[in-house]
């Protein structure tokens, strides 16, 4: 696959996933959670991840950052392989990158004060002085939109799901990282703080020149934030081009049903009742073939017989289908 | 409104006390529900929509406060002794809540609770419940129904587990489910086929429903009337294609326009609603949306908009200054 960006990003790939494949062992039995993924972050760019609940893109974050070391396959990070890294230059490799989880709450220490939960990246980093870790942790705090004084005392209940999002991504920032994985970031809130915690991330990404990788079930959230998006079913891409090409054109059938899927805010838009009944099948024996042909209404014989590789359909849009819509 | 009054929610409050001092969770809000009709409850996080329904269904925290009156079917639910309610509820009054965990029992099969409802409140044999079991999962969407019978709910994903609290509620045909926030957890596919599965069989049981969430966009194409609330209050209530055609209450107007765009460009940002609601312990003495209000004046700090319609129309709105057209919403 060809690297393709946004005509306003640099086309220098930050980062490049080849061929990943993550498996997990359960007993005798295996889960293909992630099955041969290729993929090219620019730096300065947002490439969004989509695809239903269980299909692997929380697997594939964590495996992109090695907090999930991967079965096969290369993800090289500026250049270097961070597959082959271990100890030390990982460890030093690791400030450069970030995750951020679905469940804010969570994910933060219930016991530890939210001045310390900010600051252990730099304890863990080596900053000794803690006039400086101070210094840094207001300094984040006040970018995300907190009052460091009101903050820095108080434990993580005291906190809404929004204020623990923010602290959260307070947390990623605190090591001026380039690139951040954010997984489902804002699943877990409501409409409205969902609309402050992405415009946050926006602002963010501009004032630090991050590079994400932004994760979501829906794909109306992750039109809103990234130049390109990639759709995933079952541990494959199924297709992956620019954000509003794909919207106005998707050529995946599986892209077409999630844009049906989204609850439209207006009442003349009768909801479509198309969407195919069932969910998608286990990821520990999953269909031959492609793997959609289960749910697909254009499934054919092929589908079964023959993995569909992805092709290029038009201009930086790449669809992984026999019998695409474009 | 049209059609007979099945559910009628008056002058209710929710009063819960705390180590901060009361909480009013829901305060004084009056709504009514016809036979077969569908209404719309929205709302952010917090502003008191699971309280009210949970005043509805009487299944209150024990140190609650409540007060006003709640008819459903004829019947007064504050004077039912506790016996009958119990059998009201799941039989005529069934609820679906957010998370499928809350009504679904982990150490019994999905069979089992789905017989023993049923026997509970029809009187089967158990032959005939366990048919009639299959059918409901088979009516949900569930495949293999039979072999689900033998199943636990920790072996079906969150989507099969909804739907299976889903069978349950319908198993006793209801005159009027409450459905709680029954996607917020869901994924957006799983979401629309759980919608239209309720859609579908509220149209053939022809039976009331209130769906509770905090998107507009599914409210939108699938209920009669929407009561959007605020801070304890409903601030705004209409007829579904009258409250999108024209939003009067700025706070409807900033719920919706924080929804992202499909026709936007990437990186547009959101018109997001600043900060919070208030601290329920800390009422405001004005408008509770005020200190988030572009429109707000001076009197929406010192004065309660009363909930009330400006024509004689079924659209009721709390506001000192309602938004003329829509036209100027979108300036
Ligand atoms: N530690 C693990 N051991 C075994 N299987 C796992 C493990 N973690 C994930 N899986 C399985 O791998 C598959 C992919 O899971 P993953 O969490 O990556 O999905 P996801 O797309 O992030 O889903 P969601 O939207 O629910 O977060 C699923 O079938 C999941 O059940
Ligand atoms: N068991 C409880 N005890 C005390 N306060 C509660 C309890 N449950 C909810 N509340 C409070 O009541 C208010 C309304 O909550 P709720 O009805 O759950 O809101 P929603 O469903 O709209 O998110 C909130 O301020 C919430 O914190
Ligand atoms: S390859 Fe076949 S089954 Fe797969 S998405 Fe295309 S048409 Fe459907
Ligand atoms: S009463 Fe005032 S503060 Fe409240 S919504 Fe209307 S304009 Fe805004
Ligand atoms: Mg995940
Ligand atoms: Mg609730």
């Amino acid at each position: 696959m060809m690297l393709q960006s946004a005509p306003s990003v640099s086309s220098e790939a930050l980062l490049d996933v080849d061929n990943l494949v993550v498996e997990y062992p359960v007993g005798a039995k295996i889960v293909h959670a992630v099955s041969g993924v290729s993929l090219q972050i620019a730096r300065g760019e947002t490439l969004g991840l989509v695809g239903e609940s269980g299909c692997g893109k929380s697997t594939l974050g964590r495996a992109v950052l090695q907090l999930r070391r991967p079965t096969a396959g290369r993800v090289l990070f500026d250049g270097q392989d961070l597959t082959a890294m271990q100890g030390d230059a990982l460890r030093l490799m690791r400030r450069r990158v970030q995750l951020i989880f679905q469940d804010p709450i969570a994910s933060l220490n219930p016991r530890r004060k939210i001045g310390d939960i900010v600051a252990e990246p730099l304890v863990i980093a080596g900053v000794k002085d803690p006039e400086k870790r101070k210094q840094l942790v207001h300094e984040v705090l006040t970018a995300v939109g907190l009052d460091p004084t009101l903050v820095v005392g108080r434990l993580p209940h005291e906190f809404s799901g929004g204020q623990c999002q923010r602290i959260c991504i307070a947390r990623a920032l605190i090591l001026n990282p380039e690139f951040i994985v954010c997984d489902e970031p804002v699943s877990a809130l409501d409409v409205s703080i969902r609309a402050q915690i992405l415009n946050l991330l926006e602002e963010m990404k501009g004032r630090f020149g991050l590079t994400l990788l932004f994760i979501a079930h829906d794909l109306a959230v992750v039109k809103a934030v990234s130049d390109r998006v990639a759709v995933m079913y079952l541990g494959r891409l199924c297709e992956v081009g620019p954000s509003e090409q794909l919207f106005a054109r998707p050529a995946h059938p599986y892209t077409a049903l999630l844009i049906e899927a989204i609850p439209v805010p207006d009442p003349d838009v009768r909801p479509t009742e198309t969407v195919p009944v069932g969910e998608p099948p286990s990821p520990i024996a999953p269909p031959s073939g492609c793997r959609f042909r289960t749910r697909c209404p254009r499934a054919d014989q092929r589908c079964s017989d023959e993995m569909p590789e992805l092709r290029a359909v038009a201009p930086g849009q790449f669809v992984a289908c026999h019998h695409p819509l474009i | 409104m049209t059609g007979n009054t099945l559910l009628s929610v008056e002058d209710v409050i929710v009063d819960l006390p705390t180590p901060r001092g009361n909480l009013r969770a829901v305060d004084r809000v009056d709504l009514t529900v016809g036979t077969g009709r569908t209404l719309g409850i929205v709302g952010e996080s917090g502003c008191g929509k699971t309280m009210l329904s949970r005043a509805v269904l009487q299944l209150l925290p024990k140190k609650a406060k409540l007060s006003g009156r709640v008819m459903f079917d004829g019947q007064d639910l504050l004077q039912l002794p506790p016996e009958k309610l119990r059998k009201l509820r799941g039989r005529s009054l069934a609820v679906v809540f957010q998370d499928p965990m809350t009504s679904l029992n982990p150490v019994l099969t999905i069979g089992t609770q789905l017989i023993e409802t049923l026997q509970e409140h029809l009187e089967l044999d158990d032959a005939t419940a366990k048919k009639r079991s299959v059918e409901l999962l088979a009516a949900v969407g569930i495949p293999a129904p039979e072999q689900r019978l033998a199943q636990y709910p920790h072996q079906l994903s969150g989507g099969m587990r909804q739907r299976v609290a889903i069978a349950i509620a319908l198993s006793c045909e209801p005159k009027l489910l409450i459905a709680d926030e029954p996607t917020t957890a869901l994924d957006v596919t799983i979401q629309a086929q759980i919608l239209d599965l309720l859609a579908r069989e509220q149209r053939r049981r022809h039976m009331a429903m209130i769906i509770i969430t905090h998107d507009l966009g599914v409210v939108a194409g699938r209920t009669d009337e929407v009561a959007v609330m605020y801070a304890g209050r409903v601030v705004e209530r209409a007829p579904t294609p009258a409250l999108f055609k024209r939003m009067r209450m700025p706070y409807t107007e900033a719920l919706l326009a924080a929804l992202p765009k499909l026709d936007a460009a990437p990186h547009t940002p959101l018109p997001a609603i600043s900060g919070r609601p208030p601290d329920p312990t800390r009422p405001l003495q004005g408008c509770s949306f005020s200190p988030r209000c572009r429109y707000a004046v001076a009197r929406c700090q010192s004065e309660k908009p009363p909930l009330e319609a400006a024509e004689t129309s079924a659209h009721q709105f709390a506001c000192f200054h309602p938004i003329e057209t829509h036209a100027d919403a979108n300036a």
